[in-house]
């Protein structure tokens, strides 16, 4: 009889898998993540290596000795009061509470506040209230203590804010003003988002965590940069970290550049450097996790992003590890042997500097 | 998850020495095995011994750079972050504008 492995869907359910099955599965999703980018594919021994990971009979596994890394975050100390239906806990406590515990209770080495919404532009008429927070917090913390949202350029196009959505005026055929709203927004976006941490910067942050940079496509990515290097020419201290929203830069506009680069399409390993020549302290590659494809498919292809990225990168990189990104099972209490299993895989095969 | 992420692969922050790890990547772009090397020469130890919380709480508090538990008397929150600068040799801002900043 042939032995099966406990094993996951990227959707969290549990499979089966033979041994074969799991190593087809591994080379499939990294041999597809190298021909995308163009980078290299992970070598036999890597593959060996993660199918250990993997067919590992522990519920909860860890890296060796030696190999722990710094962690930062995105939204994490929110999560125990946050309930907004995205995976907050819902239990009565103020942020600070919900930092100290996770700086005290779940030994996090970085912590940030965030907005219940956690994007920057519901920040702006609230900006004294986030500041007084963050005077609190860095009184009784002393773990860094970022300030983290999310660009989100979404919400300054039409209904929610005030340029023509680029969505409607491509499917009327006018692309000229698509990209003309677009532009618009990156300048409102960026001034508004340098604005808010120029605030927040005087009531004592460590720095600012862009968090999901790129949601919006290139614009948003660009209007990330662009305040980044802003922020860093005003703040030669500050800590800043650029998570990004998915493995390729959507090319909503097209045309964008940054540093003589076109935007649209930028893979890991390259938007590592453009994150780096901007002034960012800290790049999060985020890789998507395809529900329908196994946690073996997944993990593959998250580390063969990740490992060239890291290879690639003048400055630390900290995968983004949350629900459905860098091979982590897509839902919201994703299975915790599913989680450590992709997180050694991270640390001992891509060899991250943090998650 | 954060726990699970803290516990497989997390220098554990204040319980050992990952808040100072962490503190030069952001502060200095330093690569992980830099950070750990930097932190452990300035604490006169070795890099395996980062993350080892017999050995760690007992050179948080000799430094008075905080520890995971509330002890009296001890720094905490901004004092605790001084002594951090002191120990590292970087700038924390909270310190700048919370501290020495609100100081005539």
């Amino acid at each position: 009889m042939t032995t099966e492995y406990y094993t996951r869907m990227g959707d969290g359910r549990r499979v089966s898998q033979t041994r074969e099955q799991i190593y087809e599965d591994l080379k499939t999703g990294a041999a597809i993540a190298a021909d995308l980018a163009g980078i290299s594919e992970l070598s036999a021994d890597e593959i060996d290596k993660m199918a250990e990971i993997i067919m590992d009979p522990s519920i909860f596994v860890s890296v060796e000795r030696g190999r722990e890394v710094a962690l930062s975050m995105d939204g994490g100390t929110i999560r125990i009061d946050a309930d907004q239906g995205n995976s907050g806990c819902g239990i009565p406590a103020s942020r600070l509470i919900g930092l100290m515990t996770h700086e005290r209770v779940f030994c996090q080495d970085t912590i940030e506040l965030g907005h219940i919404d956690y994007s920057f532009k519901p920040v702006k008429p609230i900006v004294s209230h986030e500041c007084q927070n963050m005077e609190v917090i860095q009184q009784n913390t002393i773990v860094p203590v970022f300030y983290g949202a999310m660009p989100n350029m979404g919400l300054y196009y039409t209904p929610d804010g005030p340029y023509a959505n680029p969505s409607d005026l491509m499917r009327e055929f006018k692309i000229d003003e698509a990209m003309e709203s677009i532009d618009h927004s990156i300048e409102h976006l960026t001034r508004d988002m340098v604005w808010i941490m120029q605030k927040l910067m005087a009531s004592g942050a460590d720095g600012v965590n862009f968090d999901t940079s790129g949601a919006a496509g290139d614009g948003d990515f660009s209007a990330t940069l662009q305040a980044c290097e802003q922020l860093r020419s005003e703040f030669p201290d500050m800590y800043i970290e650029i998570g990004m929203a998915g493995e390729s830069v959507l090319g909503m506009h097209g045309s964008v550049e940054y540093a003589g680069k076109t935007l649209a399409g930028l893979w890991p390993h390259e938007q590592a450097k453009l994150c780096a020549k901007a002034g960012s302290n800290l790049y999060g590659p985020a890789i998507n996790t395809n529900t329908g494809k196994s946690f073996a498919w997944n993990l593959a292809r998250a580390v063969t992003f990740t490992k060239a990225a890291v290879i690639e990168s003048p400055i630390p990189v900290h995968v983004n590890m949350g629900m459905g990104v860098g091979g982590v099972p897509m839902l919201e209490t994703p299975p915790i042997d599913a989680v450590t299993r992709a997180n050694k895989a991270m640390v001992e095969i891509a060899g991250v500097d943090g998650i | 998850m954060p726990i699970a992420h803290s516990h497989a692969s997390g220098m554990k922050g204040l319980r050992t020495a990952g808040d100072l790890v962490a503190r030069m990547q952001c502060s200095k772009n330093m690569r992980l095995g830099e950070a750990k090397e930097y932190v452990a020469k300035k604490l006169g130890l070795d890099v395996l011994q980062l993350t080892d919380e017999h050995i760690m709480r007992e050179v948080r508090e000799e430094l008075n750079i905080g520890v995971i538990t509330s002890v009296t008397g001890k720094a905490k929150g901004l004092p605790a972050k001084a002594n951090i600068e002191e120990v590292l040799g970087i700038k924390i801002n909270g310190c700048e504008r919370l501290l020495r900043g609100q100081l005539p």
